[in-house]
């Protein structure tokens, strides 16, 4: 239960948060194609989803070009899984000629050849390349029950390989990992990313949205997991990456990089017509709301 | 016009950063400005935090009539707000930045506090014809990151553009850098004067713009930036804060010009290009 009209209310009710001016664009480059079934996915990647497809790097141009119109200030590349588009080295390239970028992966194509060429289009470029390499858990007990058997071991070499290219990955972490939310729980992930030779270990830690595969492995959302308009605040509101972000996809632009299947949080197909309001009528955005997350780096 | 200040229309003038109570660094940094003939000084806030004695630096500004841009440290601090707004997401990054403020606050004098207060969020002037806005993290916020690496030229058009700027100065990443855009537009971004810049050195850094003789017959044109390496008596510094028992890690990266707190918020640019 995400959308709006399960909880009965009509769309004017929700708080609305305004356009502040667009900071961050996403794009899935891979749409929701990925080579993992992890079980917590908030929007069900697998080797067949299709609902967004990929993206070629001419379908790019246009929204490269009109996010340098409007003065963007970072991209996030991500899907499904971005190593999967032939195209992602250009891709980037071209991205980080406009602005710095990072790209979410799950770690498992980062081989050395890669990871050489990445250290190549980086260094040639003004602007900063963050690699975001997803762990589930301290071990691959946790972390092979969520995205597959064998993926943590290929995601730490992932790792470990970036490493040896001079990047500082960020590692990030889904609150399905028990505990790693507290202070002793970040700490043993520290220690996990020293011993697996990230010197200077860097860690995002990010809730589950109880959307997509998720709601199937935990639960979806409850009806009273809404926002109301006398439980939020114009700060609070303002702090939402929806007030300074969007959303590519091969089927237009969203909202988020969250609700990339929920037909409502659709706004256009070009980003310039979809900077206005947005009504936060979904679970998800009470996810957003209360725990002060944001998917930026 | 004859009513404005000649120091809103210096033709060189001094820009510091975040002085985080670094009082040896800011004689020096003054005594450094004038010597190379800035008519008039500014400082863009963040005057405590991280160092020892922070009624020290107010004195100091004002009586060397330095103009002063309020930074979030001064909104914090002036209000007796809980912690220093400084933006930092990571625990340990804001466990230190606590113990900054902590200290910061409770050594504050109050006058000091009435005067932070009253600073201005923002401030406009002009040199050789071009629009100056002076401000702590960017224009649009008083505690916003403007990094070199994740800063791009359209982004920081458009901050132009939408304040009506020629020319923006910002601190707050304790980092020094600069663009002329293709519009010739500047971005400015003056560092630190309270602590190195994570390169390994112990020295900090201002900016000095000027503007040049030639560009009044052409017409506005992008001021000269130099931006000026301080050396100051560090090791006097470091006494100072060991005595006040403010961490050691503190201590440390002005002894080594290396950052050891407050890392989380760097890009991976700058973070690749530090120590730690």
């Amino acid at each position: 239960m995400n959308g709006p009209q399960e909880a009965g209310r009509s769309c004017d009710a929700w708080p609305k948060v305004e356009m502040t001016g667009l900071d961050t664009v996403w794009f899935y480059v891979a749409g929701t194609l990925c080579n993992l079934r992890c079980t917590h996915c908030f929007i069900s990647c697998s080797p067949d989803n299709r609902s967004h497809g990929m993206m070629t790097l001419q379908e790019m141009h246009p929204y490269l070009d009109e996010a340098e119109r409007l003065g963007v200030r970072e991209y996030y590349l991500t899907g499904g899984e971005p190593f999967l588009n032939r195209e992602i080295l250009p891709i980037l390239e071209a991205t980080l000629r406009q602005g710095p970028a990072t790209v979410l992966t799950n770690g498992l194509f980062l081989d050395q050849l890669t990871c050489r060429k990445l250290r190549a289009i980086a260094d040639a470029s003004d602007y900063s390349l963050d690699i975001r390499v997803s762990l589930d858990g301290w071990g691959p007990e946790d972390h092979d029950r969520i995205r597959g058997s064998g993926t943590f071991h290929r995601a730490v070499n992932g790792i470990r390989a970036l490493a040896e290219h001079r990047f500082l990955p960020i590692v990030t972490v889904t609150e399905a990992a028990e505990g790693v939310g507290g202070i002793d729980g970040r700490t043993r992930f520290l220690e996990l990313l020293l011993s697996v030779g990230l010197s200077r270990p860097r860690i995002k830690i990010l809730p589950l949205w109880r959307i997509g595969a998720e709601a199937g492995r935990a639960r979806g959302y409850e009806s009273w997991e809404r926002l109301s308009s006398d439980a939020t605040t114009p700060e609070g509101l303002a702090a939402l990456q929806c007030s300074s972000g969007r959303a590519v996809t091969t089927r237009g632009v969203y909202v988020c990089p969250i609700l990339i299947d929920e037909p409502g949080a659709r706004l256009g197909a070009r980003l310039e017509e979809t900077l206005r309001p947005f009504g936060l009528s979904y679970g998800a955005c009470h996810t957003c709301y209360v725990s002060g997350v944001t998917c930026r780096t | 016009m004859s009513s404005i200040p000649a120091a809103l229309f210096p033709r060189r003038a001094a820009f510091f950063g975040g002085v985080y109570s670094n009082s040896h660094a800011l004689e020096e940094a003054i005594r450094d400005a004038r010597r190379r003939g800035a008519e008039a000084l500014f400082c863009l806030g963040d005057l405590g935090g991280f160092g020892p004695h922070p009624g020290r630096v107010p004195a100091i500004l004002r009586e060397h009539r330095v103009t002063v841009v309020q930074g979030n440290y001064e909104d914090s601090v002036g209000h007796d707000r809980p912690d220093c707004q400084c933006g930092y997401t990571d625990p340990r990054d804001n466990r230190f930045a606590q113990i900054a403020y902590d200290y910061t606050l409770l050594n504050t004098p109050a006058s000091c506090k009435s005067w932070y207060r009253s600073l201005v969020r923002t401030l406009r002037i002009e040199m050789g014809g071009r629009r100056l806005l002076l401000c702590h993290g960017s224009p649009r916020r008083q505690n916003e990151f403007l990094w070199r690496s994740t800063s791009p030229v359209p982004f920081l058009e458009r901050l132009l553009r939408d304040y009506e700027a020629d020319v923006i100065l910002c601190t707050h990443t304790g980092l020094h850098w600069g663009r002329t855009l293709p519009s010739g537009g500047q971005v400015i971004n003056v560092g630190a004067l309270g602590r190195p810049a994570n390169d390994g050195r112990t020295n900090v850094w201002y900016a000095l713009l000027s503007v040049g003789a030639a560009d009044e017959a052409a017409g506005p044109a992008p001021l000269a930036v130099e931006f000026v390496p301080v050396a100051y008596d560090h090791e006097r510094l470091a006494r100072e804060m060991r005595r006040e028992m403010l961490p050691e890690e503190f201590v440390e990266t002005i002894l080594t010009g290396w950052w050891t707190t407050c890392l989380e918020v760097l890009p991976a640019r700058e973070r690749e290009a530090g120590r730690f």
